[in-house]
């Protein structure tokens, strides 16, 4: 997801903690401060944090060597960062081929009206985030959802409300 | 089991015997499939009951020599979850649409040596080293009446004509056990490439056996592999590209989740025939499962001396890295996922230099799909005369497609070159459900295009689905009936290549924009005259200015449909009309009052509560607030709803 440069939006506010920098130092440590390591430690820190915080991203330019717009380039390119924070769970809606004719629409369509929230966005308790994905893999249970790291096959619009409620004001690493 | 090291191919004998002895110890086996098709169907609760049945017969009890392990997927993801049970002396089992209430029974049967009497689908009589060319019969003595009754593999219409080489352990082996993908005589190719073959000798191996690229470009491996080792420049990289990212296609998740160790070995043998010490394995992030089993498997090979310095004790040194792709799929362009590699974006370059000779790092870089990897031991231990016996001409070996979208029977299915589109989606797929009719199949991704059911008699290989427009790409084939809108598909595969499109050429950045916007406006009943042929003209401006392959393939979907199905664009047109009754702005929903029993269920699934109505009596959709979402017509159990 691109998004543009700016501030959390204030109703999604993360679980920001003074130990942020720690955690970042944990990550930077686990490769080697070249700029080829770049990709790596923003997936390990959009992980950990659900989003990349501003001053996390220039501790990162200057550690590995990475000129500040190449980082942001590579920061807005890719689908996996985030500049502003995420929900606790990221529900991932399949746009496969396979879902798009098996009626992802029709999944998509249940969860914004029962989450209350547009594609793309963040619920205003910060619990979810709704985004389509291209393709879980799992086209042979076609119209697949995503919530986290747990697939979810032959989803009807009925059963949506249910493995929703599965996903409690737990912290997605619990 | 604490991993040996193994430094010669005798040690390497060594442990495959001991393996294969624990293999064929004579204890029951229960495996259940675990990929990430299993465990979206709930296999994970599968495996808890099973544990927890045999831990409760344990109690007090002397323990049950019965081995429950992961697996896999064999492919047939339309029965996940599947268990198979290995009876000693008798035959292997496969168990379908497996519940956690079945897991005492299996147990049970499992225990008395025979067969748990539901959800049975098949037996396996043999256990296969295919890459050894041998087999062991399961049964010793008599067969049991009652395992006699399964049918056997060959007589199931999923599994008859298909042959399993890429997919050889998939849904066989426990893909964390280094010991069992050595059992299968695992690691032995490797040996035999590095000790007894010189790297011009494998290279020639590779290039005689006519294996090809099977990401999409069908480029011959070994050509690719000669060209990399004359290469002038060190150091050298050998890639695997598992940024499987066509919509539509699954098999490299499933064979690096179901067999993770053939990947790794085909890249030590692609090492060491072009020079390369350090390879890389460039893996989608959105395949979680699959990151982890690769790390594992990785971990396993380093441990086991199977990695690092003097492999086989040949003096090849090769090391492997994991990167996680970012959700770019842009970034299985060879020369972008070099880039994304390097720590940059995934930017495309143009290829006059190939990466062969300028790749990562303007190094020479030798990049293969991780099918294609795969199906490399294969080659070097069977030998390419073999190899080259199965498929066509032009194109050898099978291939994994995944047959999914509206055929009966979906899944992973890996079938010899050459094969008719109709045996694969007909026979294998089982066609389409009743009351419905074939309409085409949409093979190639983003980048193929839709073949028409009248041309499924055409030979599957890469000359013939070229030919009509389509291309066999990375496997994804997609069935779809009468149901499915044509343009409502192009449409679908542009809005994914514009969303996809890196941006940084003008053709495939505007070209995508441009026929989107019209494909959209024809969905939308707003189709103009001249639209047909503007998006003509559009498309030969992207294949013929378009940087890479992601924008020159990018009109395919809408032109194989223009081809084959111009009618239904007319329709949509001239008619304003949907002939499948897909595309929302025109088609309308209605309740026949005649059917209608009123009974409030279409009323509370609508999200907009366009639906009114009292018990009893016959609802009514208002047209204006209806966003024909269809939800309505879902839920309706007396089908009173109608779309026109």
């Amino acid at each position: 997801m691109t998004e543009t440069v700016g501030a959390p939006s204030p109703k999604a506010k993360p679980d920001a903690t003074p130990d942020n920098g720690h955690r970042l130092d944990e990550i930077l440590e686990r490769y080697s401060p070249e700029p080829s390591s770049l990709i790596s430690v923003l997936e390990d820190l959009q992980e950990e944090l659900r989003y990349l915080p501003r001053e996390a991203l220039e501790r990162i330019a200057t550690t590995l060597g990475v000129p500040r717009n190449q980082m942001y380039h590579v920061a807005t390119f890719f689908k996996a960062f985030s500049l502003t924070p995420q929900g606790r769970h990221m529900v991932c809606v399949c746009r496969g081929t396979a879902c798009h004719v098996k009626g992802a629409d029709k999944i998509m369509n249940k969860v914004e009206s029962e989450l209350n929230v547009r594609e793309g966005g963040t619920t205003e308790d910060g619990q979810f985030t709704v985004q389509s994905v291209r393709c879980l893999g799992c086209c042979a249970l076609a119209p697949a959802v995503m919530i986290d790291r747990d697939v979810f096959g032959q989803v009807t619009p009925k059963q949506l409300r249910n493995i929703l409620d599965q996903y409690p004001n737990g912290n997605r690493n619990d | 089991m604490a991993i040996e090291t193994i430094d010669t191919p005798r040690q390497l004998a060594t442990v495959r015997s001991a393996a294969r002895k624990v293999l064929l110890n004579g204890h029951p086996r229960i495996s259940v499939g675990t990929a990430t098709c299993g465990l979206a169907t709930g296999a994970q609760k599968v495996l808890d009951a099973l544990y927890a049945c045999r831990a409760e017969l344990q109690l007090g009890q002397s323990p049950i020599p019965i081995s429950i392990s992961e697996t896999g997927c064999n492919g047939a993801c339309f029965l996940e979850p599947l268990v198979d049970v290995v009876l000693p002396g008798q035959a292997r089992i496969t168990y379908g649409n497996v519940q956690p209430e079945d897991a005492a029974g299996l147990i049970e049967a499992a225990c008395a040596g025979t067969v748990y009497g539901k959800r049975i689908i098949g037996r396996i009589d043999k256990e296969e080293f295919l890459v050894e060319g041998t087999s062991r019969n399961y049964r010793r003595g008599k067969l049991a009446d009652e395992v006699k009754e399964v049918p056997r593999y060959a007589a199931l219409p999923f599994f008859r004509d298909q042959v399993h080489l890429a997919m050889r352990n998939c849904g066989i082996i426990d893909p964390t056990s280094l010991d069992e993908y050595i059992a299968k005589g695992g690691y032995a190719a490797a040996a035999k490439a590095l000790t007894e073959m010189t790297p011009d000798q494998v290279v020639d191996e590779v290039t005689r056996s006519g294996l090809r690229g099977r990401g999409g470009g069908g480029f011959p491996t070994g050509r690719k592999w000669a060209t990399c080792r004359k290469a002038p420049g060190e150091p050298k990289f050998v890639i695997c590209n598992a940024d499987e990212g066509d919509p539509g296609a699954y098999m490299d998740r499933s064979v690096i989740e179901g067999d993770p160790h053939s990947v790794i070995e085909g890249m030590i043998i692609g090492s060491y025939a072009v020079g390369a010490h350090i390879g890389y394995i460039y893996v989608r992030q959105e395949y979680p499962l699959a990151v982890k089993r690769i790390r594992l498997a990785l971990k396993q090979a380093e441990e086991a001396g199977l990695l690092g310095e003097n492999i086989f004790c040949s003096g090849h040194s090769f090391t492997i890295r994991i990167n996680r792709g970012a959700g770019a799929f842009v970034c299985g362009e060879s020369t972008a996922l070099m880039a994304s590699l390097e720590g940059r974006v995934g930017e495309p370059r143009a290829k006059y230099i190939h990466t062969v000779e300028h790749g990562l790092w303007n190094m020479p870089s030798c990049l293969n799909n991780v099918e294609t990897w795969n199906n490399v031991p294969v080659v070097i231990a069977r030998g390419a005369d073999w190899y080259a016996s199965i498929g066509t001409q032009g194109s050898k070996g099978t291939k994994v497609f995944s047959l999914v979208g509206k055929a009966n029977r979906v899944g992973l299915v890996e079938v010899p070159m050459g094969i008719t589109l109709r045996q694969v989606v007909e026979d294998i797929g089982g066609g389409v459900p009743e009351g419905e009719s074939l309409k085409a199949v949409q093979t190639g991704g983003p980048s193929g295009g839709c073949i028409p059911a009248e041309l499924f008699d055409t030979p599957v290989d890469y000359e013939s689905l070229t030919a009509l427009g389509s291309m066999m790409g990375s496997g994804g084939m997609i069935v779809m009936d009468s149901r499915t809108c044509m343009v409502d598909v192009a449409r679908y595969f542009l809005s994914f290549l514009k969303e996809e499109s890196c941006g940084k050429c003008v053709p495939c950045r505007e070209g995508t924009s441009r026929m989107l916007q019209i494909l959209t406006r024809i969905c939308e009943g707003k189709g103009r005259a001249g639209d047909i042929d503007l998006l003509h003209d559009i498309a030969q401006g992207m294949i013929d200015g378009s940087l890479c392959a992601l924008g020159g393939s990018a009109p395919n979907p809408v032109l194989s449909t223009l081809k084959y199905f111009a009618e239904e664009y007319r329709a949509h047109i001239e008619e304003r009309r949907c002939p499948a009754k897909v595309c929302r702005a025109l088609i309308t929903y209605s309740i026949n009052p005649e059917v209608c029993t009123g009974c409030m269920l279409c009323l509370r699934a609508c999200p907009v509560k366009a639906i009114t109505g009292e018990r009893k009596k016959p609802h009514i959709i208002d047209k204006l607030a209806c966003t024909k979402c269809g939800l309505c017509a879902d839920t309706c159990r007396s089908n009173a709803i109608e779309v026109a």
